[in-house]
């Protein structure tokens, strides 16, 4: 196993509480480690605040009123808080569960989504190479080369959500969130993100919310078990299956709940 | 017979009931217009003349398409900026904040007024604000009535517009969060593109409020028989020349009434068939 003691974690979270209604947290004072180009899965039955850590790491929740957050985030040791929220979602990119292509843009404008919303002006040629590697990157770009100018929305369940994928690293993020992707695609669809998710760790950090513990089994190198909001167990996800510390992690894994 | 087959029963014959109604409106109507359509043919679309006097009648409803249209998109033109901006400052930059439900209410409130209030207000508060500005000198017309169908279909716009753009889906929205976007190039570049359809076929609904709504217009438009020469111009609306003289008309005259209310009717049916048909296709 590499060494985790001598590379500063991407993220960490210290103390991180967040409650959609005063006094009722879905996260409850949360601790944890990010590792630099690893996989990490956050597991727990459904309700357990799986989502509303991950959309804290993008300062998500800052879209809606009256979302208590408290604690803090560190991203390359540096909070996230105090930083421009652009900046941060440009180095920290996010897909979604279902995938949410941007219907009214096609293929190729859906991949540089994130450089005309946000006014950048790129010469064509920077362009198309933007889009032809971040699809090359999402394994896509064999299978839609001859239909670039095709709204995104015609292609399947699966290769959207690799689009959307394509879409949130063509930006070369650090950390790249995803919250349960294959949640709505069927198994080969789930095991291409799969391949594609082991090799996109290489470049990026990635954070992976997934109810399926037989995924965050295959493919991460950390894992989170959460539960009622809190972070049960965390480490290494050999150590954390074979060996768990927690007795509710294990109930987990061994199919009692969730 | 079971008490399912009767609710069966009575529900089919109420709704047989309305249908029957509508065939009788539409057959009645055209009955009515026959006479007028005979006598004059295609020129009664055409022709401007409207001349009651016995003798040398004659009729002819240019003036009040002209009227209906001008007024209406006019109306249209001022409620534009009006509602579009209400219904996104409620349903996007407001989203779900005390502010915005009690604008909500206000516009519900507004929409509920009846027709002969907003007339009545023209009357009194608005037409003297106009003929004040000199403008105008008795402050009726084109523009004056515009107006106040404006702010009477202001908030039909506005809610239809706001239910359309809270039902953006906030995957949509949130996807271009995450990328970095701010709110603003959020409510241009994918709210407005995705609501786009459904924002015009509201306006359409409106337009299709606008062309029949009668009293208001009536007070306010001048009632001058003549295609409008200007914005201060008098005229008259198809809705507003029935409602002006269908009292003392009988004969060819009725039936010119008749036939007006029947173009009416179908203009008003178009346009909302094309909104609903917009709505449906692409909401
Ligand atoms: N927008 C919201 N408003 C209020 N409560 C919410 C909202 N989103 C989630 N919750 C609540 O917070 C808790 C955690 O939800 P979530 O993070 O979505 O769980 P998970 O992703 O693990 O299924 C749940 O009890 C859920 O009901
Ligand atoms: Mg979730």
């Amino acid at each position: 196993m590499s060494d985790t003691h001598t590379t500063e974690p991407v993220l960490k979270i210290e103390g991180l509480s967040i409650a959609y209604e005063p006094g009722r947290y879905a996260v409850k004072d949360v601790s944890a480690t990010v590792r630099r180009n690893s996989i990490t899965a956050i597991m727990g039955p459904s309700g357990c605040g799986k989502s509303t850590l991950l959309r804290a790491m993008n300062r998500m929740h800052e879209l809606y009123p009256n979302i208590e957050t408290r604690g803090d985030i560190l991203l390359d040791g540096k909070s996230i808080f105090p930083m421009s929220v652009i900046e941060l979602r440009r180095k920290v990119g996010m897909v979604f569960q279902r995938p949410n292509p941007f219907p009214n843009m096609t293929i190729y404008e859906n991949v540089v989504a994130g450089y005309s919303l946000n006014d950048i002006r790129l010469k064509k040629n920077q362009r198309d190479e933007i889009v032809e590697n971040a699809l090359r990157n999402v394994t896509l770009w064999d299978e839609v080369k001859e239909f670039l100018f095709r709204k995104g929305t015609f292609l399947s369940g699966g290769q959207q959500q690799r689009l959307c994928v394509a879409r949130a690293i063509a930006f070369n993020p650090e950390v790249l969130l995803l919250d349960e992707p294959t949640s709505a695609l069927d198994p080969i669809a789930t095991s291409k993100i799969e391949d594609l998710l082991g090799e996109l760790k290489k470049k990026y950090t990635i954070v992976l919310v997934t109810h399926n513990m037989s995924q965050a089994a295959r493919i991460s190198d950390d894992s989170m078990f959460m539960y009622l909001g809190e972070l049960v167990e965390a480490g290494r996800t050999e150590t954390l299956f074979t060996t768990p510390k927690d007795a509710r992690t294990e109930a987990y894994l061994t199919g009692k709940f969730g | 017979m079971s008490g399912d087959k009767v609710t069966k029963a009575l529900l089919f014959l109420s709704s047989l009931t309305i249908l029957l109604l509508s065939a009788g409106i539409v057959l009645s109507l055209t009955g009515g217009a026959i006479p007028a359509f005979r006598e004059y043919g295609f020129s009664f679309i055409t022709s401007t003349v409207w001349n009651p006097t016995s003798g040398s009648e004659e009729y002819g409803a240019l003036p009040f398409i002209a009227g209906t249209v001008i007024t209406s998109l006019l109306a249209l033109l001022l409620c534009i900026p009006m509602a579009f901006s209400t219904s996104l400052f409620i349903a996007e930059y407001f989203r779900g904040t005390r502010t915005a439900g009690i604008l909500r209410s206000l516009v519900d409130m507004l929409a509920g007024i009846p027709s002969i209030v907003y007339g009545f207000w023209g009357f009194y508060a608005l037409r003297p604000l106009l003929i004040s500005t000199g403008l105008t000198d008795q402050g009726f017309g084109i523009f004056t009535a515009s107006l106040v169908l404006a702010i009477m279909i202001v908030p039909y716009a506005t809610s239809l517009s706001t239910e359309i753009i809270a039902m953006v889906p906030s995957e949509l929205k949130e996807a271009a969060y995450s990328l970095g976007a701010t709110r603003r190039e959020v409510i241009f570049r994918v709210i407005i593109p995705s609501a786009r359809s459904g924002i015009v076929a509201s306006f359409i609904l409106a337009l299709g409020r606008a062309l029949g709504e009668t009293m208001a217009v009536t007070m306010l438009i001048g009632n001058a028989n003549i295609i409008p020469k200007g914005l201060f111009s008098p005229g008259n609306t198809m809705a507003s020349v029935i409602a002006n003289q269908f009292g003392e008309a009988d004969g060819l005259k009725l039936s010119a009434l008749i036939a007006i209310g029947l173009l009416l009717f179908a203009i008003t049916a178009l346009v909302n068939a094309a909104g609903k048909f917009i709505i449906r296709r692409f909401a």
